[in-house]
């Protein structure tokens, strides 16, 4: 097979807001910059994000980047590096006033200034009280953001190669990256990125549970590439969850439902949450209910042919309350679990919805890997951003929007480590290993020749429901252990999928057997990285690990405050330092994490 | 499957899980019985961002084209 090639200062995979802020950047510093994505720029899955961008810019009421940062050390149960949060949570107002100076249409106050409300978690005075940090453009910031960046990279004459799917990383006997190998949809062809530096921000990977609230495409390729090529995955446990999405397809259902009466019901229509939080029941909180669902459903009473849901009932509510104040969520159960639910409970189940872990970063953006007895040395040329990569700023678990703050910020940084690392590089391009397309080439081939193969969309289905039902939101150690085992066989299946079509023009079969091959290596970090995490934190709460005197919520800082590392060569584990020691400031001392 | 069609189908990835779900359905039941003209108004459609195809869908903003009200009826899928 023919391999094309073209040469670039810098190759980005990935057009959400990450990819886009990281593209600006480097196009406005002059670096000739090529854009891989496999969707249209503002069909990326940061289209999605409603809530708004995290930062004290204080325009209603006192704030601090200080405060910022020790509720994002809180949130993420120590687990996060705190010189990256402090990095983030200083940068934040940089780079939201950019964003407003790209055009973004955020809401205003009377004054003119950006106007903030309060979101969970997010307070003043180190815990004291909320605060209004979020900046948002009604309900569609991240639409917004996309649109100012992608227009913004378009004047900076940003080069994109929309539905190009990447490959795999091309790495020589250095380890230096050198670019990516990626399959163009419209020819089929195999064609090399040459570059000097590349730069991930192929987002989360939420596709690998079988409730997500994950668009399609979010298949984890930046992870599935990285650990190909060697590169261990970060604290890949550590996933949020939501308590009530529609079973199997994802989709959100409010938790004003339950405000308004609705009541999760069991397979002998018992309300559960009675006997798990007798005062509160159905409105405890979202860690309590989600542990309830997982453990009625652990427990053989789930609803369904598989037993693996539960149901959310409003049929006692008068239709007109339901018509009134739960606007759309009639219309979603209908179109999305196929039931009225005027007249039949809907079925729900916790549901995946954001990735903490990913490619090992620092706050600078630059790839840091293991390497003799330094936890943390710099790959040459690799660079990650957004929710592909651990920076770590979420640790065990993320503050709502401060998600979007991670893509600007380590979007920004990262495109600003290239433009750094480029003034001290030769000016010619590193030589290419001659085996530069092999494994792509190698990949594609066996697809192609595959035999007696496996059905893509059958092991697909088998890894989400393993994850689902292993490493759900909730987790139990013998599950765990069952977990890996089974994710193991899948694996083994999912390296002899079949497709039927083997035509080269947009064939859509053969994309979908190279992101499972990419979301099979996701999962297996997630389970293997859950199971050998013997405590409770954050996201990641497992049933053997239950809140005692000695280890408040079931942490175990003496043991487990480190951050896991994945390797998919052995399939095995190792462990590094978290960053306690922020830049400037005085460490966040260890607490008991409560609101 | 031909190229149309597959290309089509790849257009229906979109940044939305909701819009995938219903753009999956949709092509799903109705793709084989789409007139040619439905067929191009289809792809027109498709180049709406996922907001404004949400807008469209619930109600929240009246579709400007009526070449694509039956379509968006049957996405709807109520």
């Amino acid at each position: 097979m023919k391999v094309n090639k073209r040469t670039f200062d810098a190759v980005i995979v990935g057009a959400g807001g990450a990819g886009l802020r990281a593209a600006l950047q480097l196009s406005e510093a002059g670096l000739k910059t090529a854009v891989l994505t496999k969707v249209f720029p503002t069909r990326s899955h940061t289209v999605a994000a409603q809530g708004g961008v995290a930062a004290s810019l204080g325009n209603s009421e006192e704030d601090h980047w200080h405060w910022h940062m020790y509720d994002t050390v809180k949130g993420s149960d120590w687990l996060g590096d705190q010189d990256a949060i402090e990095f983030m949570c200083r940068k934040a107002n940089e780079v939201v006033i950019e964003l407003e100076h790209y055009g973004m249409p955020f809401d205003r106050l009377d004054n003119g200034k950006i106007y903030q409300r309060p979101f969970g978690g997010h307070m003043s005075n180190f815990g004291e009280k909320p605060v209004r940090r979020s900046c948002a453009a009604a309900d569609r910031t991240g639409h917004a953001m996309l649109h100012a960046l992608y227009q913004r990279n378009v004047r900076a004459n940003t080069q994109f190669f929309v539905e190009w799917m990447a490959l795999d990383l091309i790495r020589d006997q250095d380890g230096d990256v050198l670019g990516v190998t990626a399959l163009e949809m419209e020819t089929g062809e195999i064609t090399i990125f040459h570059a000097k530096a590349t730069l991930f921000a192929t987002g989360g990977a939420g596709r690998i549970y079988y409730s997500s609230t994950n668009a399609f495409i979010n298949t984890g390729d930046g992870l599935g590439m990285a650990a190909r090529a060697g590169i261990p995955l970060e604290d890949m446990e550590f996933w949020q969850f939501h308590p009530t999405g529609v079973s199997g397809a994802g989709v959100l259902i409010t938790e004003g439902v339950r405000g308004e009466g609705g009541i999760l019901r069991n397979s002998s229509g018992e309300r559960f949450m009675e006997r798990y939080a007798p005062n509160a029941k159905d409105l405890a909180s979202r860690d309590v209910v989600s542990r309830a669902m997982t453990t009625e459903i652990k427990e053989g009473r789930g609803c369904g042919p598989n037993k693996d849901y539960v149901l959310l009932d409003i049929t006692h509510l008068d239709p007109k309350v339901i018509m009134s104040r739960l606007p759309g969520i009639r219309e979603i159960s209908i179109q999305f679990a196929g039931v009225d639910p005027i007249k039949e409970p809907i079925p729900v189940v916790p549901t995946c919805h954001y990735q903490m872990g990913g490619i090992p970063t620092n706050y600078t953006g630059r790839v840091v890997i293991p390497q003799g007895s330094d936890p943390e040395v710099v790959v040459p040329g690799f660079y990650a951003a957004g929710e592909c990569a651990c920076a770590s700023v979420h640790g065990a678990n993320r503050l709502g929007t401060n998600s979007l703050l991670d893509l600007l910020v380590f979007g920004k940084a990262s495109g600003e480590a290239v433009i750094e690392d480029f003034k001290k590089m030769p000016k010619a391009h590193k030589e290419l290993p001659k085996d530069a397309a092999d494994l792509s080439l190698a990949r594609i081939n066996r697809l192609n020749t595959q035999t007696n193969g496996e059905s893509v969309h059958e092991v697909q289905l088998a890894m989400r429901r393993v994850m689902q039902e292993h490493a759900g939101v909730f987790r139990f150690g013998d599950m765990l252990k069952q977990g890996v085992e089974k994710i193991m066989q899948i694996a083994e299946r999912a390296a002899r999928t079949e497709i039927k079509d083997k035509s080269q023009v947009f064939n859509t079969a053969r994309v979908e057997a190279l992101e499972l091959d990419n979301l099979i290596e996701v999962a297996k970090a997630t389970m293997v990285s859950a199971e050998g995490r013997k405590e409770s934190r954050g996201a990641h709460v497992r049933d053997d690990a239950p809140d005692t005197p000695e280890f408040p919520n079931g942490r175990n800082d003496k043991e487990w405050l480190k951050h896991t590392l994945w390797y998919r060569d052995g399939n095995r584990l190792a462990y590094k330092p978290v960053h306690f020691q922020p830049l400037t400031v005085e460490p966040i001392e260890l607490k008991k994490r409560a609101y | 499957m031909d190229e149309w069609e597959r290309r089509l189908r790849w257009h229906c990835r979109r940044g939305m899980l909701e819009m995938d779900l219903l753009l999956q359905r949709f092509l799903d039941r109705y793709l084989a019985t789409l007139t040619s003209d439905e067929r191009g108004a289809l792809e027109d459609l498709l180049k709406y961002d996922d907001i404004e195809l949400t807008a469209f869908l619930n109600g929240r903003r009246e579709c400007p084209d009526p070449r694509f009200a039956s379509l968006l009826e049957r996405i709807r899928g109520l």
